[in-house]
């Protein structure tokens, strides 16, 4: 107790200095752990992906479709319980700053392979009568105020013109990781459109969505749907959900691991700003401590006092960041939507802030530890006066 | 005979030696110091600066390594104790004041004299009743909850002294202890420290450039380039 009170009596002796220490520890953490959330952002696709879903898409570029008739081959493969198809749309909402994921998929299938977008039976059925219809996720229709039976406009970019559609269903995540910013809508709508206009984009798919029986039999599977459609003019690449993600994430690595890099570099700053403020405090009180120490009080005993300090300090900048995070974190989630729409801070980005901090206050303190345990008592006394 | 001087003498100081080393120079300090401080002595250390006499302070205190020679306390070769053993013997044996009284600010007075209570096994409830009779032998019992920067210094040297006292030392040593004090708070401690010698039986050591001070003694000793000039009784 009695440690405990000098303890904190001693981080406040400069109290200018400790709290100037103690926010710029808070804003270290802060910027830690929205950076580190940045990047969970990121790969936010990549950890909602599904073990029982296999993409199929062209094997030489995303850029290129597939014949829409690939789906009842694929349908055939042994281990495959059901196939879906999408095309990614790529229209605005009024302007260009109002992007948003969109696809044009087939309602049915599709919704079967993805449980996880969560839609009531009524608005479900609603979706799948309509070739008109659209749903949304939650979060985008927050965004845009958007209401069931609400008339929407796309601008199409990839398909040229202007899409009329009606909101039939508002979509919610099953899972926190699941993103409640995307915008679906009848495959059979757009392909309508393109057999009257661009009659050689029709009948296309952008990819194949194929779930699978058994997870473990994915490699398999994968490759009896490849072999399917070898020397065809459009043969396909299939691959796990997850990897499909991931190589859109790694076309952005670079930005990935620079975000990653400051992060650490926000940690190694606020280090050395900690152990500058616990130099300074050892030094001042080199003669306190050749007091101590004159009075029968141990080195571990000092080692004690400074550790404790450091950690003192650390610790209040460190729950004052993490307390700080969730609200910021959501506001800047808030703000990113059409970024990131899974915006979430993770308990491992709190175990680290924690780790990075104990850590933070351990090393600021070795040194002047080192210089006020050596330190003889005769030379301590020396500098008070 | 010589056992029965051992037990009257509290401190049996032979041949003890210092130096330091400055600039890749080696600068003596004590040479070849004997003499005997005898239980509930009050003794005065004299001397110009650079005499000596804060070191040989020091070096019976323990809280420095002697050169040559051996320093007995009570009966134990001081200059044979490790770090450890040492600061264990300081705890038990030395009251330690010094000139700037050296308090820690961030505590009250009371929680100041409790320091070094801190490394014995006293329950809390004892504690406070130790702390609380040194508070009282220096008159400070109203100051306990005061911090040192709202003490005058007389009132600081008194909180330092209860603190040098409360865990019952067998020597006092005390660093100018009226060098920063105007000449009634010198007059005070300098009587709360005789005090501390007839009434308590207190073994004083004092470094001292004041003559005045060292009236109070009732032994003064001389040193010069660090050698023992002479024993003067006031």
């Amino acid at each position: 107790m009695f440690i405990l009170k000098l303890l904190s009596r001693n981080a406040l002796r400069h109290r200018l200095r400790t709290l100037l220490t103690i926010l710029g520890i808070t804003i270290a953490i802060l910027a830690f752990g929205l950076l580190r959330t940045v990047v969970s952002a990121w790969y936010a696709g990549v950890n909602a992906s599904s073990s029982t879903r296999l993409i199929t898409r062209n094997a030489v570029s995303l850029v290129f479709s597939m014949p829409v008739s690939y789906l009842e081959r694929i349908k055939r493969v042994e281990g495959v319980k059901g196939v879906s198809y999408a095309n990614w749309f790529g229209g605005v909402y009024i302007t260009e700053k109002n992007f948003f994921p969109n696809f044009a998929i087939e309602p049915s299938s599709y919704l079967d392979l993805y449980p996880e977008f969560t839609l009531s039976a009524e608005q479900k059925r609603a979706f799948v009568m309509d070739r008109k219809s659209c749903v949304a996720g939650r979060k985008l229709a927050e965004r845009y105020g958007w209401k069931i039976g609400d008339s929407i406009t796309l601008k199409g970019t990839i398909f040229p013109g202007t899409w009329e559609f009606v909101l039939r269903g508002i979509y919610s995540g099953a899972e926190q990781s699941t993103d409640e910013g995307q915008f679906f809508f009848h495959w059979d709508y757009l392909n309508e459109s393109l057999r009257k206009t661009v009659a050689r984009r029709a009948d296309q798919a952008g990819v194949f969505i194929v779930g699978v029986k058994i997870p473990q039999a994915a490699a398999e599977t994968s490759l009896a749907v490849d072999a399917l459609f070898k020397n065809s003019l459009a043969e396909t690449l299939t691959e796990t959900e997850k990897a499909f993600q991931l190589s859109f994430v790694s076309m952005t690595e670079a930005i990935v691991v620079a975000i990653r890099i400051v992060s650490y570099v926000v940690i190694i700053i606020i280090m050395v700003v900690v152990a500058n403020t616990m130099a300074m405090t050892a030094r001042e009180r080199i003669g306190e401590y050749a007091i101590f120490k004159a009075m029968g009080f141990r080195s571990w005993h000092i080692t004690g006092m400074i550790f404790g300090e450091s950690l003192f300090i650390t610790t209040c900048g460190c729950s004052i960041g993490i307390l700080l995070t969730f609200p910021v974190a959501a506001r800047f989630g808030e703000m990113m939507g059409a970024f990131f729409p899974v915006f979430h801070v993770e308990p491992m980005t709190i175990y680290l802030d924690i780790a990075f901090s104990l850590i933070v206050g351990i090393i600021a303190a070795i040194f002047p530890t080192a210089r006020a345990v050596r330190i003889r008592i005769a030379d301590g006394l020396r500098r008070i006066g | 005979m010589d056992n029965c001087r051992e037990q009257q003498n509290v401190v049996s100081i032979r041949g003890v030696a210092k130096s330091y080393q400055r600039g890749g120079q080696i600068v003596p300090v004590l040479e070849d110091i004997t003499f005997e401080i005898e239980r509930g002595e009050f003794l005065a250390l004299m001397g110009p600066s650079g005499s000596g006499k804060s070191t040989l302070l020091n070096l019976i205190a323990g809280i420095d390594k002697v050169d040559a020679g051996s320093i007995i306390v009570n009966g134990v070769d001081i200059v044979t104790l490790d770090e450890s053993s040492l600061a264990d013997w300081r705890a038990a044996h030395v009251g330690f004041i010094f000139q700037f009284y050296n308090l820690i600010p961030v505590l009250t007075a009371f929680e100041n004299v409790e320091l070094p209570l801190l490394l014995t096994s006293l329950s809390r409830r004892e504690r406070r009743d130790h702390v609380e009779a040194a508070l009282s032998v220096v008159s400070l019992q109203d100051r306990v909850t005061h911090y040192p920067s709202q003490l005058s210094g007389g009132q600081q040297q008194r909180v330092a002294i209860a603190r040098a006292i409360v865990s019952d030392p067998s020597i006092l040593v005390a660093d100018e202890p009226t060098g920063d004090l105007d000449r009634v708070s010198a007059g005070e401690i300098l009587g709360l420290m005789g005090r501390l010698n007839s009434e308590f039986g207190k073994t004083i050591i004092m470094v001292t450039h004041d003559p005045r001070a060292a009236e109070k003694a009732h032994s003064i000793r001389h040193l010069e380039k660090g050698v023992m000039v002479d024993n003067v009784h006031p």
